[in-house]
């Protein structure tokens, strides 16, 4: 294996005294979608968050592309071609969906514009459709398509997915991912995606890993994952059977 | 309630009962407002220095019977449960139809500021009062790119108008700079305020961001007034150079402007002057947010409003994109300050007054964050109405008041609501009103 894209190594990121991350291990090569499943609570956003500089590891350090980003302002991790769809999408829902992409695009200047957008309206055609149509009034997929679109447009080397799957209905959810393997197989874009949908995400990924309170409990490639006893346990089956008992 | 049976059919089933008992309780509560208000009345007697009290029954039966006739009525016409629906006084045809006509507003307004001085070179009053007007709508425009594009509520926005303002007369005075070079430095000086400003209050947003600006404009009054020794505390400064024609002063000889020209001496002329300066200046200060609107910071502010954490995982520095915002506010109201500071030839820290910062907001809020035209409709209505309402002497407050109440509660969005995307690709869309921000708290 080459060296990782994204190496992260023992971070610890604290909220005031509390300890969100104690000590995250976790690795992302270039050409694979790895994803990060865990429970409500259980640091995912914090460790997404964290990559991005808000808020700041306290100990540990991250590493992109051999560059020490840990300690690197906010934007000046996102030039180093690290995008985000954060969690919850926030779009900006008075501006247009041409002017969201135009944001997105912020960073690399506008010289490839109009290729980017290009790219963009061939993954999502209904963006395109709706490029003057303001981003509050877009369906809750939609809106989804455009946060990663206008990720897409700062063309990142490596994509960060904050639950895309977040309020999504099941045929939405398997256009998102259908569309996340897309970018991945035929453009080799590196996606490290944080998912509470672990079926879906474990099925989708390379590798998965699994957080608990902080702490990465397992790892390894996502369909021997999905086969673990204690992942289907805590993330799978036990959803179901919970349910059942409650009927 | 009976009443809401009656509300269900209108102009089928009159609840004329229900109509009498309300306007019953209108009448009573205005009886007891009114009772000490107009119908008595004290007055003192000359000789032995006593005050009597008058009586006035006729008067205040009067206004109780108005507001009864006036109760009745509309309980009986428009009521629903209680509240007046506004929506059933301002009909929807009329407030599309005043989007429409917004788009011949702006050419028609311009025409109209361009001719005033020709239409009305007799009327000095006048002249003057549009010099007012366009420093309010220069006022408003700067405010709006910190508070309707870039989202920072600032209620200090009229330390920046004092600091150019004695910016100006302190350097006109001292090194005897002329106009057109303070003008600049004036601004300069403003946003470098501006940025001091900003610092601190980086990572404050809403009502906490606004009571700190709020307090940095006190701070700025307070030195202004202490500081006696540069700026004349509460004296103020007087005798301020007024503006020349391009170095051609206006004055009564061979060197004048009026001789130069080969015309009658005029003190017109001078205001004329004035009123094109601020003209010339309000329309680049227009001109400068449009075309910013539209360059990547212009966007970075739009964004900022709209949501702040995007905006990072966007890469934006939201440091730099707060601070130009504050800065390019601030150095508009500085010129707009300084522009202030020649026309009056005086200024003193009474002109720079927590109203003004409110009243400049109001302009902005009341015209619709983020238009242009409906901030300088709005400053043309609020301080042409202020004059307007002069006669009235003490219920002019109160029908500034009641008008601004009124507008909130009809156009909650402010009187040009519509935001025009900043980019379009094929064809200009207009964002309807419902959708641009509304007045919340």
């Amino acid at each position: 294996m080459s060296a990782p894209l994204l190496s992260i190594r023992g971070v610890k990121t604290f909220y005031g005294n509390i300890m969100a991350l104690a000590g995250v291990d976790l690795d992302v090569c270039e050409g694979e979608i790895v994803t990060l499943i865990g429970a409500n609570g259980a640091g995912k956003s914090t460790l997404m968050m964290t990559i991005c500089g808000t808020p700041q590891a306290r100990e540990g350090t991250i590493l992109f592309e051999g560059r020490d980003i840990t300690r690197l302002p906010t934007h000046e991790i996102i030039r180093s071609h690290i995008a985000q769809a954060p969690e919850g999408r926030r779009i900006f829902p008075r501006m247009t969906v041409y002017e969201n992409l135009q944001l997105g695009a912020a960073v690399t200047g506008f010289a490839h514009f109009d290729q980017d957008l290009k790219r963009v309206f061939t993954l999502f055609p209904t963006l395109a459709e709706r490029r003057e149509q303001r981003g509050g009034t877009l369906s809750g997929g939609e809106q989804q398509m455009l946060s990663i679109g206008r990720a897409l447009m700062s063309r990142p080397r490596l994509l960060l997915l904050d639950e895309p799957s977040l309020g999504l209905a099941p045929l939405l959810v398997q256009q998102i991912f259908e569309a996340i393997r897309n970018l991945n197989e035929r453009e080799g874009l590196a996606i490290f995606l944080v998912e509470q949908n672990a079926h879906h995400a474990l099925k989708l990924a390379h590798r998965g890993y699994v957080l608990v309170n902080g702490l990465i409990t397992l790892e390894g490639a996502g369909r021997e994952l999905l086969e673990r006893p204690e992942v289907r346990e805590a993330y799978l089956d036990g959803g179901r059977r919970r349910t059942e008992q409650a009927r | 309630m009976p009443n809401e049976v009656a509300s269900a059919k209108p102009g089928t089933n009159f609840d004329v009962v229900g109509a009498l008992k309300d306007a019953g309780l209108a009448a009573l509560i205005a009886f007891g407002l009114f009772s000490l208000i107009l119908g008595l009345r004290t007055e003192q007697d000359q000789i032995s220095q006593q005050l009597a009290l008058i009586p006035r029954p006729l008067l205040l039966a009067g206004a109780v019977a108005v507001v009864f006739a006036g109760r009745f009525l509309v309980a009986l016409l428009v009521r629903r449960g209680g509240m007046i629906d506004p929506g059933a006084l301002l009909p929807h045809r009329l407030t599309a139809k005043l989007d429409r006509l917004g788009r011949f507003l702006a050419p028609a307004l311009l025409a109209f500021a361009i001719a005033t001085p020709f239409l009305f070179y007799s009327n000095r009053y006048l002249l003057d009062l549009g010099i007012l007007v366009l420093t309010y709508v220069m006022l408003g425009w700067g405010l709006n790119v910190v508070v309707g594009l870039a989202g920072l509520l600032d209620l200090g926005y009229v330390a920046f108008y004092a600091v150019g303002a004695y910016s100006y007369a302190l350097i006109a005075q001292h090194f005897g700079l002329s106009f057109w070079i303070c003008l600049p430095l004036a601004g300069i000086f403003a946003a470098f305020w501006g940025v001091l400003l900003g610092f601190p209050v980086l990572r404050l947003r809403g009502d906490y961001l606004a009571i700190v600006t709020l307090a940095f404009g006190e701070i700025i009054r307070l030195v202004i007034i202490n500081w006696s020794s540069l700026t004349g505390g509460p004296n103020g400064i007087a005798s301020i150079p007024r503006p020349s024609f391009f170095g051609i002063p206006f004055t009564d000889d061979e060197h004048g402007f009026a001789a130069f020209f080969g015309l009658e001496f005029s003190s017109t002329h001078r205001v004329v002057f004035l009123f094109y300066v601020i003209l010339a200046l309000a329309l680049l200060t227009n001109y400068a947010t449009l075309r910013l609107r539209r360059l990547p910071i212009g966007r970075a502010w739009e964004a900022l409003r709209e949501d702040e954490i995007a905006c990072r995982s966007l890469g934006i520095n939201t440091t730099h994109t707060k601070l130009t915002a504050f800065a390019i506010g601030a150095m508009i109201g500085g010129i707009a300050g300084s522009f202030f500071a020649t026309r009056q030839g005086f200024i003193s820290p009474e002109s720079f007054v927590f109203m003004e910062s409110a009243l400049v907001l109001a302009i902005v809020v009341l015209g619709g964050m983020g238009s242009q035209l409906g901030v300088a409709i709005a400053a043309l209505v609020m301080i042409g109405g202020f004059e307007l309402f002069r006669g009235f002497e003490q219920f002019r407050m109160l029908v500034f008041g009641v008008v601004m109440v009124a507008i909130m509660v009809w156009r909650p969005r402010g009187l040009i609501a519509n935001r025009t995307p900043s980019v379009f690709l094929e064809q200009r869309k207009v964002i309807p009103a419902a959708l641009v921000e509304k007045a919340r708290r």
